[in-house]
Order: structure tokens, then C-alpha cells, then sequence
């Protein structure tokens, strides 16, 4: 049953992401990127980690890709449409060549990492959302806090990207 | 074989959600017309059937049998597209909600849950990731209608689902700190023992409950939230090319999701199948069926409380509406959870 799933999931994922930088209409590459997501939350699925899959649709398909949306319809495409995809050609021979580098690098390391201590056995015993808060808040809290200091950065930023000055400043800067 | 019994429960089970909340969906077109009339002193329908309860059939045969116009210019394959992924997500957060007792039975060697179609330990989040994904229906549908009100209703939808979306999943914090689990089954069996158990007063969670109410009649799209469909301003915003069954799958998803997070509320924050005394007053199965009468009346209070909201409240304004979101329901939303968060770790 497995195989079958990851087969349709990666597949898919495969199809999605093409689709995605191939399609001309910027808003149907919306679309096929919300597919990609979605079955790569498949695939988390099928790897145990639920938390990650729902955590991947809520956030990534959720709200940044509706932001996404948001900013492709707002933009009048039909004259832009024209220079994309010129040189299909040479883009194909790219990904050609990077996919056979990838099927050798993979095939000789013969599917074999590393496996860590995360193994099904041990995820399925606490739950996965459990283990993961677990591992967030004890081994990695210090990655976990500097992530959300770079974020309340990015905040700031935003909020100071997006203010425009008020009419007593400019007034000031002409003076 | 076990396979086999197994896949057939879940069917029958998933059948008789489905054909429930359609049932319901059909009730709630009929019962918000008749809600909305007595309060304003009218009648409503009442010319099909005894009191036009035949209403919801008559409209839907209209509405199976009105032309299907797809406007020139529109994109075909989003527009048709559209009412579909706004449907089927509306539908499947039914899956996680349990609507009784967490009971076993044996059949042929299989162990099944009568009232429970799923039990997955990431319930909640699974609802609101489906809740996220039904927004593109909105958002897709005012996009691919080649028409300036329908784009104006799109964006507003994904403005306010965005916004509101981030209410809903700061206001449910403080419920599932108490609770120390995302799944709706283990949050309602917490509850057990009584209205003094249920998490708005035994967990004091009412901060969270009226920032879960506000934003879900937000989220719902629905008045004095409808923004995106706004009649006097957008015509009926993204819906306005829609006719015939498109617009019926719309109107579905609409209510469907009015169901979904009544379904979610009653479970978070009411008990969810849990009498407000302790234990059941039927013995035996009937007890169970006690439970799920507790249920629908918990959810039927809610669908009540989205009509009685829109025969009171005016529309807000559009910076009104952002503003409401951010600036208030945002601050007390995380509020709720610092208090809750300190409160659960002094008391334990």
C-alpha cells in the first residue's frame, strides 16, 4: 500500500513542480504549486511525520501562497507573459543534465544514509507532535530561539518597509 | 477480510455524516430565511409546503435546472475548478469530529468506533490546514470570473482569510494547552463530568472563546463579516458570474463550514457530546445517542448564533474589518494564551 502512495505522491510532486515553472499563466502556476505542496505534505504523511504535513498546508499553502495569489492577480500579466520561457531549450538541457547527475549521485550511495534516532518505532510510541515539542524546546531551543529573534526581525523590517513617511517628514526633508 | 470490514464501516460512517450534514445544509437555507423573518417580523417562505418547509427543495431543483453561464473572458478550467476546492475541503474537516462516546465494538474480529470516522492525533490542525485550502475557492473563483467586482470580492476573501485564519489558531491555544493534545477526540473526552468540566468555564477560556466565535463568523465569510460578497457594494462579490450549480456549490461550502466550526466550537470549548451533568440519564446504548443529542444541540446553538449575529450586526467597514482583526482579536488572543500557559503551570 505504501509504495503505491509514495509512487502517486512523488509522481505527482514531480508533475506539480514542472508544471510550476513551466505553465505561462503566472496564476495556474499558482495553482500547480499548491498541488506540489500538497503532495509533499503526502509524503510527510507517509514518512510519520503528520505534525510537519499539516504544519507544510497551514503555512505554506495556507497563507503564503494565498499572499502569492494575492499579488499575481493584482498584476496585469498580459504584457509580461511574452518574455518568458524563450530558450526552452537550453533550460531543458540544464535540468536534463542536473537530473542524470542526481540519478548517479543516488544510485551509487545505494539508498544507504545515516538513520538518525527518529526511527517510526520511536515516533509512533510518544506521538509525533509530542516528540517534536520535546526536541524543540530541549536539544534544539537555541536554534528555536534564534529563529524567532531573525523572525521578529523580519517584522520589524516589514513594518519599516511598508510605512510610508507621513506628510510632517517629507515636509521636513524638503525644507 | 478485516481490511474489507474495516473499509466498509468507515463508508457507512462517511455516508452518514455526508448525507447528514447535506440534510442540514438544506434545513439551514430554510431555517435562516424563517430566523431572519421573526426577527423582523415577517413570515418568510411560506407558500411551499405547510410553512414553506418545502423550501430547500424547491430551490435546489431551481437551481439544478438554471442555466449554466460561463462569462466570456473567464478562465474555464479555474472557474469551474473553483466551486470544487471550495466544496471538498468544507467537507472533509468532518472527518476528525467526534460526534459521540469514544465506544468500541467488536465486528467480525474488527475493532470499530461507532461515532467517530477518524481519530488522528493532529485533528484540530487538520481542520484548520482544510479551512486554509477552501479559501482559494473564494480567491480562485473572483479571479477566474474576468470581473472587477468578483476580483475585488477575491482579494478582500484572501485578505480576511489570512487575518482571521491567524485568530482562529491563536484562540484554540489556550484549549489545547489544557487539554495537552491536538486531537478533538482526546479534547472532548477531557471534558467529561458536568458543564463545570467544559473548557469555557472549568478552563475559564472565555477569552478565547469569543476570539474563536468572532473569527470563525469571519472566516465563514459570513455578515457582519461578508465583506467579500458584500451586496450593496460588489454586486455579490465572487459570486457574481456564478450561476446554477456552481453557485450552489458555493452556497454549500458556505454552510458547510457554518457546520464545521459549530462542530469544532461545541467540541473545543462546550464539551462537545458531554451533557452539562455528569454521566448519561439513559442507560446503555441509549446513553450514547444521549451524547450525540447533546451535540447537535450544542452545534443547532451556534448555526443559531451566526443568524441571530447577522439579523443584529452592520456590515464593517473594509479598514474596520483589518483593523478589529489585528488590533484586537490578535493581542487578546495571545493574551489568552500567556494567562493560560501561566496559570496551567502555577496550578500544576
Amino acid at each position: 500500500m505504501v509504495p503505491i502512495f509514495f509512487a502517486y505522491f512523488a509522481l505527482v510532486s514531480i508533475v506539480a513542480g514542472l508544471l510550476t515553472v513551466s505553465l505561462r499563466n503566472p496564476v495556474h502556476c499558482g495553482i500547480a504549486l499548491l498541488a506540489l505542496l500538497g503532495h509533499v505534505a503526502g509524503l510527510f504523511v507517509l514518512l510519520h511525520a503528520e505534525f510537519v504535513a499539516v504544519v507544510q498546508i497551514i503555512i505554506y499553502a495556507g497563507a503564503i501562497l494565498i499572499l502569492y495569489l494575492f499579488v499575481l492577480m493584482l498584476l496585469n500579466l498580459k504584457t509580461e507573459e511574452r518574455y518568458f520561457h524563450r530558450r526552452h531549450a537550453w533550460y531543458i538541457t540544464g535540468v536534463g543534465a542536473l537530473t542524470v547527475e542526481l540519478l548517479m549521485v543516488l544510485l551509487a550511495s545505494r539508498f544507504s544514509g545515516a538513520k538518525g534516532p527518529a526511527t517510526v518505532a520511536a515516533v509512533e510510541e510518544i506521538g509525533n507532535s509530542t516528540a517534536i515539542g520535546i526536541l524543540m524546546f530541549s536539544d534544539y531551543l537555541l536554534p528555536f530561539e534564534i529563529v524567532g529573534v531573525f523572525l521578529l526581525g523580519a517584522i520589524v523590517g516589514a513594518i519599516v518597509l511598508a510605512k510610508t513617511p507621513s506628510p510632517a517628514d517629507l515636509s521636513g526633508d524638503e525644507r | 477480510m478485516d481490511m474489507l470490514v474495516f473499509a466498509g464501516a468507515s463508508v457507512a460512517k462517511i455516508a452518514v455524516v455526508m448525507v447528514t450534514v447535506l440534510i442540514t445544509v438544506a434545513i439551514l437555507t430554510l431555517a435562516e430565511r424563517k430566523v431572519l423573518s421573526w426577527m423582523q417580523d415577517r413570515m418568510g417562505p411560506m407558500e411551499v409546503g405547510p410553512y414553506g418547509i418545502l423550501q430547500p427543495i424547491a430551490d435546489g431543483i431551481k437551481l439544478f435546472f438554471k442555466e449554466d453561464i460561463i462569462p466570456a473572458g473567464a478562465n474555464w478550467v479555474l472557474f469551474s475548478l473553483a466551486p470544487i476546492i471550495s466544496l471538498i475541503p468544507a467537507f472533509i474537516g468532518f472527518a476528525v469530529v467526534p460526534y459521540g462516546p469514544n465506544i468500541e465494538y467488536e465486528l467480525y474480529g474488527v475493532t470499530i468506533k461507532p461515532f467517530i470516522i477518524s481519530d488522528i492525533n493532529i485533528g484540530i490542525l487538520y481542520v484548520l490546514a482544510f479551512a486554509s485550502i477552501g479559501a482559494y475557492g473564494v480567491i480562485l473563483g473572483g479571479w477566474a470570473s474576468n470581473n472587477k467586482y468578483s476580483l475585488l470580492g477575491g482579494l478582500r476573501a484572501a485578505a480576511q482569510v489570512i487575518s482571521y485564519e491567524l485568530n482562529v489558531g491563536l484562540a484554540i491555544i489556550g484549549v489545547l494547552i489544557l487539554a495537552g493534545s491536538l486531537s478533538l477526540v482526546t479534547i472532548a473526552e477531557k471534558q467529561a463530568g458536568g458543564f463545570w468540566h467544559w473548557n469555557l468555564i472549568g478552563g475559564l477560556q472565555i477569552i478565547g472563546f469569543v476570539v474563536y466565535v468572532i473569527s470563525s463568523v469571519a472566516e465563514t465569510n459570513r455578515l457582519p463579516f461578508d465583506l467579500p460578497e458584500a451586496d450593496s457594494e460588489l454586486v455579490a462579490g465572487w459570486m457574481t458570474e456564478y450561476s446554477g450549480m456552481r453557485f450552489a456549490f458555493f452556497f454549500m461550502a458556505e454552510y458547510a463550514n457554518m457546520i464545521l466550526v459549530s462542530c469544532i466550537a461545541s467540541v473545543l470549548f462546550l464539551g462537545g457530546y458531554h451533557a452539562p451533568y455528569p454521566g448519561t440519564l439513559l442507560p446503555g446504548i441509549l446513553g450514547y445517542f444521549e451524547g450525540v443529542a447533546w451535540f447537535t444541540v450544542k452545534v443547532y446553538f451556534f448555526l443559531f448564533l451566526f443568524f441571530w449575529i447577522r439579523a443584529t450586526l452592520p456590515r464593517l467597514r473594509y479598514d474596520q474589518l483589518m483593523r478589529f482583526g489585528w488590533k484586537v482579536m490578535l493581542p487578546l488572543a495571545l493574551a489568552n494564551i500567556v494567562i493560560t500557559a501561566i496559570v496551567v503551570y502555577v496550578l500544576r
